[in-house]
């Protein structure tokens, strides 16, 4: 059974040259800002798919997106619960596979894929032990990967970042690999708002067709309802999902 | 103890209690009056069961039954015209009001107290707030889309302060964030007349198609009553516990905690749950469980559907399998709903419970026999009319007269005492006060706490918290939303009880109109002191009586809200403190006005609409020097309309690119408010309105006169911006313009302050104190 879209908001798909893309949004109980991620996708051209976490069919999506929010009320570990559903297992399955499924996890997203081992490292509690919401300032350090390839290598980009468990730790020798192998997909820029290691915001697998980071570049797609300045450098995190389907599939 | 022996122990049926007149009933400790017990006998036409008791004591209380205010809040009702009627679809004494807005669409919105459960726990008092609000507005077949949450604490630097503000934050946040709802507003005072009595209020708003309107009654009978979302348990039995202590039972553990537990993933997944319900159409009526839990649920549902309901409360799904009926009844655990379910439809709302984990029991039926029955394993012990639990409570005439000292009160102001003396009049001293104000607690910068809470989820954010309302978009197709203020100023209300509610009113009316929405409905939370005071009671009389005038006067009906009383310690009340919500309505919020100018907006003409009288009286300032007296700023609601006018319409016809409404501190705090939203700096000068007001430079820029904004216009807009002000008859002055350059606020003549010294200012405030 398919989560059923809310009561609010149109959800038809605008037609373009790259809607044949179809962009699964997994939803698990708890999940908050999948609404925010269909959005996002269909904002970037392409079909928003609904995901529950309870079934195992993938109905065939080109790529996933695990959005944020707190499943399982993050009441044991953040995502510990979640990367035990049926459809983790599927997903874990894609991205691990030859055709290496592009997953993009957001923030509990993120939580999400380090817990289920796809991507390296874990979070814990904001070093100031508060929530933190804010407009932030980040650098793109890799874009080669599937989600961000639409950026610039060192592009400075504005995006929302809202986490309590945001402060992202790993030993050292993972840390050092992530650099070694360019695996830091995003650094955050100035004050390092929640104490993650070497200012870490966002890593991907070696791949780099999973990327996960902290930050919501799906509440920065639309101008007005964003942060305060550059309110839309979110949307190319989903077309670069797009363009590099696009270049993969020739 | 064994649950058997608790449960025999616990039966006292309707046939024991007519066959035992005379037994002892803890009536005096559950809160009733003798005259009030004496009516429930007079009902019942014997002594009531324990569980009857509970269930009275608790609808009876002065939270359930508004029965010292009841008398006074049929003006909301009365004071309305045809026209304030024409949108409203559902008007008070629902779960929530609802308001038509066009294009098939509707908003519900309820502004709520949870006072003293966020003194004695602040976390889980201000989390079970936001938790309680937002299933009243699910309640009515609407999504919730937003929150707000106005907050009173005591002094800033009083050592209590520390956990009660780290508490309800950390609470409002904890909860709110993980329901996916946008906190985009509210407003936070610290007073030390709050010290042990902080006001901890929730607003939810919620949005639905009117086809998704869904009432609370109990309608169709054989129509099954089902109890779903979490378990019942011990907390939020406040007076409950005396039944089992004292009389009843010596063996049980006597202490409950009176606060409830909030499990914000529960209430979330319960979101999900009703919404799924209602698109199916699953369910004829539903009720949420708060105040008073099943008494209320179930003697609401039916007085208000087809007159009876029978139930047997074994079946309630239990966390702790000692509770009482008694208790059970009373119960305030969170996170539950009821709802009525027809026969045919039982299988596909048990699969939608499927398929979010949500536990549910299927309590009894819907009948006709105007009787509200209860069992325990097939015992009867209650058996009431349940008009009489939930509607027919008592009402009171409390006595009430102006007190002794109002007179006196009004004659002490601020000009004419010690405090007033040696005001600043210098460039330097008005700089120096100016930065005093910025950095006090109630005018400084209160990122503090919303960066604590989660303003974007959802994606329809348009406007939030420091902007004048927040805003949000409901329809994604064509920009539909609406726009919510809150406001309330305590020091104002205490001078003046009646103009204070409406000066409430007139700002929060008037932060709409900056936002550019069209005010079109009004939600109340009246907190007060003792209304066995007669002094308190005068100024909640004058209160309503004043707020429910000026609903009229503006055209805003009042929908709903909550009456918080005994917000007091000892004989010392709090300030009368109305806080009203306005809702307005935007057709589209893409074109909603930001409270400050953009690096863009270089050169724009800053212009202050209204005029501006030496109006010092209750005012930030005074405050500073910690004066309060003599009377508020004069309300002139014709003005407040003429403004919103303006304000509307410069909106929606692109003639204003910023606008900020004057309130508290001033015009010297709307101008650095709107010079730190983006951090772009202003030159102005004070001379025309000076001159044209007969003010002084102080004056003019720490008078809080009401009816005023600030706007900053676009140049190619100015000479339509002006024809429209003087064919509306509103009085304008040219103050000067934005200065993307200096990045600094100059008062021309006065003083300079950069945007760095202001930022230091307003921002050092709260993390001094709070870290």
């Amino acid at each position: 059974m398919s989560a059923e879209l809310p009561l609010i908001g149109d959800y038809s798909t605008p037609s373009t040259e790259l809607s044949g893309a179809r962009i699964g949004v997994v939803t698990f109980p708890g999940t908050l800002d999948d609404r925010d991620a269909a959005r996002a996708v269909r904002a970037a051209g392409a079909e928003a798919v609904s995901l529950w976490h309870a079934d195992t069919d993938l109905q065939d999506v080109d790529a996933v997106v695990i959005p944020g929010g707190f499943s399982y009320g993050d009441y044991l570990r953040a995502g510990a619960i979640s990367r035990f559903a049926p459809m983790m297992a599927k997903i874990a399955d894609a991205a691990n596979s030859d055709a290496k499924l592009p997953v993009l996890g957001i923030c509990n997203g993120f939580q999400i894929l380090t817990e289920s081992h796809l991507l390296p490292g874990s979070m814990i509690k904001n070093d100031h032990l508060k929530f933190i919401c804010r407009d932030q300032l980040l650098r793109v350090e890799n874009n080669q990967t599937a989600w961000t390839n639409g950026f610039e290598a060192g592009q400075e980009i504005t995006i929302v970042l809202k986490n309590q468990d945001g402060q992202y730790v790993a030993d050292e020798k993972v840390l050092d690999e992530l650099e070694a192998e360019n695996r830091i997909a995003f650094s955050y820029v100035g004050w390092n708002p929640n104490g993650s290691r070497r200012s870490i915001a966002g890593v991907s697998n070696k791949a780099g067709n999973v990327v996960g980071l902290m930050p919501h570049p799906e509440h920065a797609i639309e101008a007005g309802f964003g942060p305060d300045h550059r309110g839309t450098d979110g949307l190319a995190f989903f077309t670069s999902v797009l363009t590099h389907l696009v270049g993969g599939k020739k | 103890m064994s649950q058997e022996a608790t449960k025999e122990f616990n039966i006292d049926t309707v046939d024991n209690a007519a066959g035992t007149p005379d037994v002892e009933l803890p009536w005096a400790e559950l809160g009733l009056k003798d005259n009030e017990f004496a009516e429930i006998v007079k009902i019942l036409g014997r002594r009531p069961t324990a569980a009857e008791l509970a269930m009275y004591s608790v609808m009876w209380s002065e939270h359930c039954s508004y029965k010292s205010t009841k008398n006074h809040l049929r003006q909301f009702g009365q004071k309305v015209t045809p026209e304030m009627k024409k949108d409203l679809m559902v008007g008070m004494g629902e779960n929530a009001g609802v308001t038509d807005l066009g294009d098939g669409w509707a908003v519900t919105f309820k502004i709520e107290s949870h006072n003293s459960p966020s003194y004695v726990e602040p976390y889980q008092g201000a989390a079970t707030g936001i938790g309680g609000i937002v299933r009243d507005i699910i309640s009515m077949g609407a999504r919730p889309i937003a929150v707000m949450d106005p907050l009173r604490f005591g002094a800033i630097d009083h050592e209590d302060s520390q956990r009660v503000v780290h508490g309800v934050v950390s609470g409002i946040g904890g909860y709110g964030n993980s329901l996916g709802l946008p906190n985009i507003g509210g407003e936070t005072v610290f007073d030390p007349i709050y010290q042990g009595n902080p006001l901890v209020n929730a607003l939810a708003v919620g949005a639905l198609r009117h086809e998704d309107l869904r009432l609370a009654n109990a309608s169709g009978v054989g129509n099954k009553v089902v109890l779903f979302g979490a378990r019942t348990g011990g907390d939020g039995i406040g007076g409950a516990s005396v039944l089992a202590s004292e009389s009843f039972d010596d063996t049980k553990p006597s202490k409950r905690p009176a606060v409830q537990v909030g499990d914000p993933f529960a209430e979330k997944v319960l979101i999900e749950c009703c919404l799924e319900l209602f698109k199916a159409s699953l369910v004829e009526g539903i009720q949420d469980l708060g105040a008073a839990g099943i008494s209320c649920a179930t003697s609401e549902l039916a007085s208000n559907g087809e007159g009876g309901m029978q139930v047997e409360l074994t079946n309630v799904l239990l966390r702790d399998s000692t509770l009482t009926p008694g208790e059970i009844l009373m119960s305030e655990s969170q996170e539950r709903m009821m709802a009525v379910v027809t026969p045919q439809n039982i299988e596909a709302f048990e699969a939608v419970m499927a398929k979010w984990n949500v536990e549910y029991s299927w309590l009894g039926e819907v009948t006709d026999t105007d009787r509200l029955i209860i069992t325990w394993n097939g015992e009867v012990i209650v058996d009431v009319d349940p008009k009489t639990v939930a509607h027919d409570g008592p009402v009171y005439d409390r006595p009430y007269a102006r007190p002794q000292w109002q007179d006196a009160l009004q004659a002490d102001t601020f000009k004419s005492s010690e405090a007033g003396a040696n005001l600043p009049a210098t460039g330097e001293e008005l700089k120096a006060a100016a930065l005093e104000l910025i950095a006090s607690p109630n005018m400084c910068d209160k990122s503090w706490i919303t960066n604590q809470y989660d303003r974007y989820v959802g994606g329809n954010t348009a406007l939030a918290a420091p902007d004048d309302a927040g805003v949000v978009r409901i329809d994604e197709s064509t920009g539909l939303g609406v726009a919510i203020a809150t406001d309330a100023n305590g020091r104002y209300t205490y001078l003046d009880p009646y103009a204070g509610a409406q000066l409430a009113l007139a700002e929060s009316y008037r932060n709409v109109a900056t936002s550019g929405a069209i005010p079109a409905a009004v939600s109340d939370c009246l907190n007060y002191g003792s209304p066995e005071d007669p002094d308190v009671m005068w100024q909640l009389a004058e209160g309503i009586r004043g707020l429910s005038d000026a609903c009229m006067e503006l055209g805003v009906p009042v929908t709903g809200g909550n009456v918080s009383l005994y917000n007091q310690t000892g004989d010392k009340a709090i300030h009368p403190t109305p806080v009203v919500a306005t809702l307005g309505k935007f057709d589209d919020v893409a074109r909603r006005t930001p409270s400050g100018w953009r690096e863009e907006a270089d050169g724009q003409a800053i212009y202050l609409i209204g005029t501006t009288a030496d109006e010092l009286d209750g005012s930030e300032f005074a405050n500073l020097r910690g004066h309060l007296g003599g009377l508020p700023p004069k309300v002139d609601l014709a003005a407040e309309k003429a403004l919103g006018a303006i304000l509307i319409n410069a909106s929606r016809d692109g003639m204003i690119d910023a606008a900020h409404d004057l309130s508290e501190g001033g015009l010297l705090a709307a101008l650095s408010e709107m010079v730190l939203r983006y951090g772009v700096g202003a030159r102005v000068a004070l001379d025309e309105i000076k001159q044209r007001d007969g003010i002084d430079s102080f004056t003019a820029l720490f008078s809080e006169t009401q009816a005023r904004a600030l706007v900053a216009v676009p140049r190619s807009e100015e000479v339509r911006f002006n024809d429209m002000t003087s064919a509306r008859g509103v009085t304008v002055a040219r103050m000067g313009i934005v200065d993307a350059q200096s990045g600094a606020l100059e008062v021309q003549g006065e003083f300079t302050v950069s945007v760095d010294e202001l930022r230091e200012a307003s921002e050092g405030t709260m993390k001094k104190y709070f870290g």
